[in-house]
């Protein structure tokens, strides 16, 4: 049974090593003579001033949660699309009601300006 | 010890070990990368369990969205000491952590000495009803009610981010 | 598909009022200025969900492949939470307006909520059962949070999040661990496999947590830590929902959970949840004594009614059960009715909450000090007032399971709740003092509070009415 994932696991294991094997051989293959000069955060001479860890706007996190809450609705629409066949016409329209239900949220959502960068 | 028992206890052993890093990481950023981790071994847990569907919405939605949001609400934040946040061991961390090792004594005990208690379970059935197929089979037939209502229950989520969060209101 | 159809059919109290909360929120969305449009909406779907359900409480049909029950049980329940929501709704228009923050998304939410109340009330299958208490649950996170400006309302939103979510823990693991021990989540396989599986050690875990999410969705010692804060905080008639819709649907699902799929008569379930009952009443009762704030006194005297009814369910009798139905409809009128007053006299700024606030407020508004007076009696169990049959039921059904501990100690802490509850009465009548209300409440408002009162004492007087209706789904 799984043998069925295998190529996925080699896939998993070939990109982690991949990103791994790039940044060691850049460092051990690259030649390295710092200076004070390039150590700077800006080498045009730019003197950085303040934190850059800047605090995020609460704007992101509406755009998160209804990310988040967008895509558990897309989620439902997987098992949905690999059984669609053998579901016939019902599972068409509770699909449907389904969307419509959430198009209602999404239209609120629109009219109240929350999808804007305000 | 065949391939599945040998990759469950590989991704057992991280799935712990990264759990572990987590909530002992001082930096929430660095905390929140090794959750990734974590969710990726439980997929890959579910995996070697035939569960499929749940291993795909545990990378889409949890290692995926809820990190996401995770990470915004991190930022958010923007703890800047966060040694601010560790806190010296009190009376009630003390009873806290009495209490889960006495939950976790009592699953051992249930597990380990009561086994024959438990149902035994058909494997080929759970390989069965695993698939993304057999869920979607039972969420549109049997199950097709609570999908319906689960509309409902996202409404009302979206109508209370919106109003909890959107910074101007008319 | 007709079987569908049929089924849409069979459970329209349901159906029509989840379409009512749909155009809400999109006539909400559809332009600015919609709040009163919203309102009414809400208010029609209420009122006509109520009466389908009063339609429908002679016929008791399972629908969906058996997730929900319709008609009976469900339509009792039903009838409660559309009632607590009509009174909410009316109760909000006003509190909002004079806070000059009414916007049509409170009165969506307090329909969703209703929604997920009559789930939870109807579910006979522990999947619908979760998912009817989140919708019930976001909606009031949202809804105890909605004045965003008030510090209180955000402290009380957040505890009441935070506790909440960690209980959705427990009770998802509490239904996962039952599933995999009888393996399925329908009611009616768990109460086939009861027999068999009642001494399991996995099944009794699952039920403990099942016992600790119910016991915090119902405010119960030791998992009432967060009613006080969160009553005092939420806006007073949202407090007044909670603490009758959401009671009454917490009960519903307790009920329908501990005596219809499990028997737990005689267990050691039931010996749980009677020291649990023991507790409420205690510590409710006595701490009430204590408070100043009269939302904080109304919280504990909850959580001590939470332990009243607790004690009918650890009797596991009909008697209990139809106890518990009667007082929960008793309750919501009289608990409505005493916020609602509340919310009358409490000024924008969260002030004149306290006992010392209502001096004189009889000579000032005889009527309205009249009607609190009622609510309040009720409350205390003083015959003839519907609180005291409410009482007497359940502390019979304990005196029935052998149980008579549990009835004594109801009786005593009774006792006691006199004092806090006649303390106010007091101080409306005795007391002198120039207490009286901002501006003369709403026309419907008040008229819904003089109708809550009516049946207070009319349920008082013929507890059979309600009583009645019930014997028809509970077979005595």
């Amino acid at each position: 049974m799984l043998e069925h994932y295998l190529p996925i696991f080699m896939m998993i294991l070939g990109g982690v090593l991949f990103g791994i094997v790039m940044v060691k051989l850049n460092e051990w293959l690259g030649p390295r003579r710092p200076t004070e000069e390039k150590l700077t955060t800006y080498e045009s001479g730019m003197e950085p001033v303040r934190t850059a860890r800047e605090r995020f706007s609460v704007k992101f996190y509406m755009v998160a949660v209804l990310f988040i809450l967008f895509d558990i609705e897309v989620v439902f629409m997987y098992p949905w699309a690999v059984a669609f066949r053998e579901l016939g016409i019902i599972g068409f329209v509770s699909m449907t009601v389904f969307i419509l239900i959430l198009l209602i949220g999404l239209f609120y959502v629109w009219r109240k300006g929350a999808l804007e960068w305000d | 010890m065949n391939v599945e028992t040998i990759f469950f206890y590989l991704l057992g052993a991280v799935f712990v070990g990264s759990a572990l890093m987590m909530v002992t990481r001082r930096n929430p950023v660095i905390a929140a990368l090794y959750l990734i981790l974590n969710f990726f071994c439980l997929a890959g847990i579910y995996l070697t369990l035939h569960a499929q569907f749940i291993a795909v919405i545990q990378i889409l939605v949890y290692a995926g969205a809820i990190m996401v949001l995770f990470v915004f609400v991190i930022m958010l934040l923007n703890l800047s000491d966060e040694r601010r946040l560790s806190e010296a061991i009190s009376f009630k961390k003390i009873v806290a952590g009495g209490l889960s090792v006495a939950l976790l004594l009592e699953l051992l005990y249930i597990f380990v000495y009561r086994k024959t208690d438990l149902p035994t379970l058909n494997a080929e059935r759970s390989i069965e009803i695993g698939t993304v197929e057999s869920i979607g089979r039972h969420l549109f037939t049997k199950f097709l009610f609570p999908f319906e209502v689960t509309s409902i229950l996202l409404l009302a989520a979206i109508v209370g981010a919106v109003v909890l969060a959107k910074r101007r209101l008319d | 598909m007709e079987t569908l159809v049929a089924d849409i059919w069979r459970s329209t109290p349901l159906v029509l009022l989840t379409l009512v909360g749909l155009i809400a929120l999109l006539v909400e969305g559809s332009g600015k200025g919609r709040a009163a449009a919203v309102y009414w909406i809400s208010l029609v779907g209420t009122i006509a969900s109520f009466v389908l359900s009063f339609l429908s409480l002679n016929t008791e049909e399972a629908a969906f492949n058996d997730m929900i029950l319709q008609g009976g049980y469900a339509a009792f329940f039903g009838m409660i939470f559309t009632a607590s929501a009509f009174g909410t709704l009316i109760l909000s228009r006003s509190y909002l307006r004079r806070l000059h923050t009414e916007r049509g998304e409170f009165y969506v939410l307090i329909v969703f909520a209703a929604i997920g109340m009559m789930l939870m009330a109807s579910a006979i299958d522990l999947i619908i059962l979760f998912l009817g208490i989140e919708v019930m649950s976001i909606c009031l996170y949202v809804l105890v949070g909605f004045l965003r400006t008030k510090l209180t309302a955000n402290e009380s939103a957040l505890k009441y999040f935070l506790l909440g979510a960690f209980t959705t823990g427990f009770l998802l693991y509490g239904i996962a661990l039952i599933y995999g021990t009888v393996g399925s989540t329908s009611f009616r396989a768990i109460s086939a496999a009861f027999p068999a599986v009642s001494n399991q050690p996995l099944f009794l875990l699952g039920a403990a947590m099942l016992v600790i999410a119910f016991s915090f969705k119902v405010a119960a010692v030791p998992f009432h830590m967060w009613a006080p804060d969160v009553y005092e905080g939420a806006p007073t008639p949202i407090t007044a929902f909670m603490s009758t819709g959401t009671k009454a649907a917490a009960f519903a699902a307790f009920v329908g959970v501990f005596l219809g799929a499990f028997q737990i008569a005689g267990s050691k379930l039931s010996e749980v949840i009677a020291l649990a009952a023991a507790a409420s009443m205690i510590i409710g009762n006595v701490v009430a004594i204590s408070q100043s704030n009269l939302k904080r006194m109304l919280a504990y005297s909850s959580i001590a009614h939470a332990g009243y009814m607790l004690s009918g369910i650890s009797a596991a009798n009909r008697e209990g059960e139809t106890g518990i139905l009667f007082y929960l409809a008793t309750y919501t009128l009289m608990n409505l009715g005493a916020f609602g007053v509340l919310s009358w006299v409490e000024q924008k700024d969260d002030t004149k909450l306290t006992f010392d606030d209502y001096a004189g407020f009889s000579a000032q508004q005889p009527f309205l000090a009249a009607l609190l007076s009622i609510f309040l009696f009720s409350l205390a169990g003083i015959p003839p007032f519907a609180g005291f049959f409410g009482k007497y039921y359940v502390f019979l059904a304990a005196v029935k399971a052998d149980l008579t501990w549990l009835a004594i100690i109801g009786v005593l802490t009774s006792v006691v709740s006199v004092y806090y509850y006649l303390r106010l009465v007091m101080m409306m009548y005795f007391q002198p003092g120039g207490a009286t209300v901002e501006e003369p409440p709403a026309q419907m408002a008040f008229i819904a509070v003089t109708c809550a009162a009516i049946l207070v004492v009319l349920f008082g007087i013929y507890p059979s009415l309600i009583v009645d209706l019930t014997k028809e789904f509970l077979n005595i």
